[in-house]
Formats: C-alpha cells, sequence, structure tokens
C-alpha cells in the first residue's frame, strides 16, 4: 500500500489524458480523416472521401523534396555524431571541473532560442554578410557569393542548430565507460585506432544511437532552418507542409504529407529505439 | 594515446568555437554603430535604447511571459499528479497511456502545429492566446511527465510505507514526504518547460491569431522585414537571459 491508495486514483491521471487527448490525439485524429477529404473551390474542405491526396504524394514534382529531407536530416545526423563524438570524450575524460564547465558550454546553444541561432547564421551568410564582407576584403573573391538560401546553408543551419542534441547523451555514454578499460586494452598492445573501435564504440553504443534519434527526428521534420536559411529554393518537408496549409491552402493535401512525415519519422526512429532498449541494458 | 587526446581536444576546441562563434559575432554587432551592421563603425548602445522604446516588443514579452507562466503552471499541476498515478498506482490501458505520452515528443512540431490550427479552424475556436497556451501545454505537459517520473523512480517507495505504519494517512504521506524529495524535479521541471514555452516558434507560429504575437514571433516577423542592428540587440538580450536562466537550474541543483 503506498500512494496507489489514494481514494480515487483516476483522478490524478484524468485532467493530463483530457487535456491530451483533447489538444493532441483528437487534432491527429482530425487531420487523419481531413487527409482522406477533398479540397474545396475556394480552398475549403468537401467531404468527399478520396485516396487522391496520397496518390498525390508519388507525384515526382515532390520527390526532390523528400530526397533533400532525407538526404540532410541523414548528413545532418551522421556529421553531428563525426564533429561531436570527439569533444564529448574530451569531456568525459576531463577533470570534474573542467567536465561541469564542458557541460555548461554545451548546455548554452542547447537553452539559447532557436530562431537567434539560426538568424546567426542568415547574418553571416547573406550577401552582405560576415563572410562575404571578409573574402572580398582579403581578395578572395571577386564579386559575393550567393551562400544563403542554398542547400549548403540549410546544411550548416542544421547541423548547428542540433549538435548540442548529440553531444549530450554521447557525453553520458562516455561518461560512464571507466578508463581503465582503455587502459586495459592499451596493456594488451591495442593501438589507440583499435581501442577506440574495439573498446570505446561498443560501449558507447547506446548513447550513440540516442544522440541519432535525437538529431534526426527534428532534422528530418526541421520548419524554421530551412524556412529561413533555405526560402523556396531549399524546400524540406516541414517548409513544404507550411506552404500547403498556410499559402495554397490545400489543407488535405497538407495532411497527406504530413502523415508521410510521420511515417519518415516513425520508421527511422522506432527501429533505433527499440535497439537502443536491447543494447542499454 | 596522449598524442590521439591532444589531437582529440584540438577537435573539440573547433566546436566549441563552431558552437559560440556565431552568437559571439552577433553579440559584437548589437553594439556596431553602422546601420548596414556588415562592417564595424564604433561601439554604440543605440539600438538597444531602439529597443526600449519599441512598445510592441514589451507586449510580445509579456505576452511570452503569460503563455510560458500559464503552460508551465498547468504542465506542473497535473503533471504531478499524473507522474506520482504512473509510477506507484496500478494503471489500466499502460502501453496506450504510454504512447498517448510519448508521441508528442517524437513528433515533428510542424505536425503538432498544423494539427492543432486544424483543430481550433474547424471548432470555429477563435485563434489567440488561449489557443497558443493550449498548444503549448501539449509539448510541456509530457515532458514534465518524464522528468517527474524518472524523479520518483529512484525515490524509494520505503519512505512513504514507513509514514503510513507511523499513522499518516495516504494524502499525508505524500505532502510531508513525497513531495518534498521532488521539489527539486519541479522546480528543473518547471524551468524546463518555461524556457520550451519562451523559446517555441513552432506551435506558437500555427496556432496564434490576431494580437496574439509572442516574442519568438516579433522576432521572426523582425527578420522577414530585414535584417536590421535592432536584431542583433535583441538577439544578445535572447541569449543573456538563457544563460542566466542555466545559471539558476544549476544553482538550484547544488543546492
Amino acid at each position: 500500500m503506498t500512494v496507489s491508495s489514494l481514494r480515487q486514483p483516476s483522478l490524478l491521471l484524468l485532467p493530463t489524458l483530457l487535456v491530451l487527448g483533447v489538444f493532441f490525439c483528437i487534432p491527429l485524429l482530425l487531420m487523419f480523416v481531413v487527409s482522406f477529404a477533398s479540397r474545396g473551390l475556394y480552398g475549403g474542405l468537401e467531404w468527399v472521401f478520396t485516396v487522391e491526396n496520397y496518390q498525390r504524394l508519388a507525384d515526382p514534382l515532390y520527390w526532390t523534396i523528400y530526397g533533400r529531407s532525407l538526404f540532410l536530416a541523414v548528413t545532418t545526423t551522421v556529421v553531428c555524431l563525426i564533429i561531436g563524438f570527439p569533444l564529448a570524450y574530451v569531456m568525459a575524460r576531463s577533470s570534474p571541473r573542467m567536465q561541469t564547465l564542458l557541460l555548461v558550454l554545451v548546455m548554452i546553444p542547447f537553452w539559447t532560442n532557436f530562431l537567434v541561432r539560426t538568424y546567426a547564421w542568415m547574418f553571416l551568410l547573406r550577401t552582405e554578410g560576415l563572410f562575404n564582407s571578409l573574402f572580398l576584403h582579403v581578395g578572395i573573391l571577386d564579386a559575393p557569393l550567393d551562400l544563403l538560401y542554398t542547400n549548403g546553408a540549410v546544411f550548416i543551419g542544421l547541423v548547428y542548430g542540433y549538435l548540442p542534441f548529440m553531444i549530450l547523451p554521447l557525453y553520458v555514454a562516455l561518461e560512464r565507460i571507466s578508463p581503465s578499460l582503455e587502459e586495459a586494452a592499451h596493456d594488451l598492445y591495442a593501438g589507440s585506432v583499435s581501442v577506440f573501435r574495439h573498446v570505446v564504440i561498443p560501449l558507447a553504443k547506446p548513447g550513440i544511437v540516442a544522440g541519432c534519434i535525437l538529431v534526426f527526428i527534428p532534422s528530418i521534420g526541421a520548419f524554421i532552418t530551412p524556412h529561413l536559411l533555405g526560402g523556396g529554393q531549399s524546400m524540406m518537408l516541414g517548409t513544404l507542409i507550411q506552404h500547403e496549409f498556410l499559402v495554397v491552402r490545400d489543407w488535405p493535401f497538407g495532411s497527406a504529407i504530413s502523415f508521410l512525415l510521420m511515417l519518415l519519422v516513425l520508421v527511422v526512429g522506432v527501429p533505433l529505439f527499440k535497439g537502443r532498449r536491447l543494447w542499454g541494458s | 594515446m596522449n598524442r590521439s587526446f591532444r589531437w582529440l581536444t584540438g577537435m573539440s576546441v573547433g566546436t566549441l568555437v563552431f558552437l559560440y562563434g556565431p552568437i559571439l559575432v552577433i553579440l559584437i554587432f548589437s553594439f556596431n554603430a553602422s546601420k548596414i551592421s556588415a562592417t564595424w563603425e564604433g561601439g554604440t548602445l543605440h539600438w538597444y535604447g531602439q529597443l526600449a522604446g519599441d512598445h510592441s516588443l514589451w507586449l510580445a514579452t509579456s505576452n511570452s511571459l503569460l503563455v510560458g507562466t500559464v503552460s508551465t503552471l498547468v504542465a506542473l499541476v497535473l503533471g504531478l499528479g499524473a507522474a506520482v498515478f504512473l509510477e506507484r498506482g496500478r494503471v489500466l490501458g499502460q502501453p496506450l497511456i504510454e504512447g498517448i505520452l510519448l508521441l508528442p515528443l517524437v513528433i515533428p512540431e510542424v505536425m503538432l502545429g498544423v494539427a492543432l490550427l486544424l483543430f481550433f479552424v474547424m471548432l470555429d475556436w477563435p485563434l489567440g492566446l488561449t489557443t497558443v497556451t493550449a498548444g503549448h501545454c501539449v509539448f510541456n505537459l509530457p515532458l514534465v511527465i518524464m522528468v517527474l517520473r524518472a524523479r520518483l523512480r529512484k525515490i524509494d517507495p520505503v519512505w512513504e510505507l514507513a509514514a503510513r505504519d507511523l499513522g499518516a494517512s495516504p494524502w499525508q504521506a505524500f505532502v510531508h514526504v513525497t513531495f518534498p524529495l521532488l521539489r527539486p524535479a519541479m522546480l528543473g521541471a518547471g524551468l524546463m518547460a518555461f524556457t520550451l514555452s519562451l523559446d517555441d516558434f513552432v506551435v506558437t507560429f500555427f496556432t496564434t491569431g490576431p494580437g496574439a504575437t509572442t516574442l519568438p514571433l516579433k522576432v521572426f516577423s523582425m527578420m522577414r522585414t530585414g535584417i536590421t542592428p535592432e536584431i542583433n540587440a535583441l538577439s544578445a538580450i535572447l541569449v543573456t537571459v538563457s544563460m542566466l536562466l542555466i545559471g539558476i537550474s544549476l544553482a538550484f541543483q547544488r543546492k
């Protein structure tokens, strides 16, 4: 008998379920229903059942956007892993004092307004931005480059935005590995590379998987980054959904794209998540 | 080993420069006297003064604080009950409930935003601060529940049992034993939820209506009209506030 013997325990959970039911489950279900409705003449809805919205997803017109979203999300994840790992490792092997300091340094960008951090790259990359002025001044360039509103700008913005999401779980996993395991491997004549491959990486796997999930999911559904750094030139799924809802006002089709996005998130996220449970134990 | 560690340290320094460089540039240029902003023309506090005189900015700030406070309080109060029940009680349909609590944290924010927009418009629910707050509760509530449950799992039920053996009612056991142990987690979860709400752009963007501009929406509309030194100054303020909030939460964790 613990708190479970409070007289009406379900009353504790009920308000939460009510809030999430009304403002989360019902809107999602509604969107699912709408994805099978037709678009009215003037942009409204017509309650005529159709699967046309899902058929339209196969239109080659949109394949570049899906391809770009997947490609950018995957490369962002991989690059975050590659540049995040050394820092996470150094953090985990520093003195406790240094660890706290580095942890705070990684957490500050994590908690800094995402819009502001994206804006910083707009400021650097635009035609009259710092990079172009600098290059022109030094004489590397004769004319400013179009750096903003490119796939490259979106890619940098995504890596910059989600790198802390990779470093933190990596650090947590690496910190748990006892340095004596690495020393033991060294004593047995393993080189730095093979210690890394056969000791550090296998033991850090739960952190690697967690970091990859935490970077991949927001990257594939990114909205702010492609909107501000990609513009109309480099659309991703998130900006396409916004475009269909607010600009074209084709809600049924916008809903269908949303469920495609959810499918992509679940297809990649769920196996990784299940795998993490296996490795984690 | 030492040599490769030095290599890794060098790369780490590079990563930190990458993380902080752009933010520092914005901080520095927020004091730049030049209106065209890419070249340095001496220091000034002019842009900060300009911001202080912007009435709509103050309004947006107070809207943000209001939405943040209400959605955080709702998440804390409802989340506390849910977390205690899920960890200590017997739950029917646990997998379904776990799913409902996980999904808002996993699905892309755009999707949550457009689903809410669809829902509110179809119900003829006027878009404004109420709808924005409801949207923020959807991501804050599962977050708070997750943090509180993690903490509750570490609190041995033995303490509550001891209180009960000594004649405390379940309610007394909760108020005098469990809750004080949970207080640091409540504070941490509250700060996280509040920061998340203050920073949120995507869900707010889709659920907002006339007259319900929050701070991120204001920043966004300023960015769209062109890059000005005022945005640099505002960004610098927001970065400083984030740092302060982290400082506060760390100070509380130490205690």
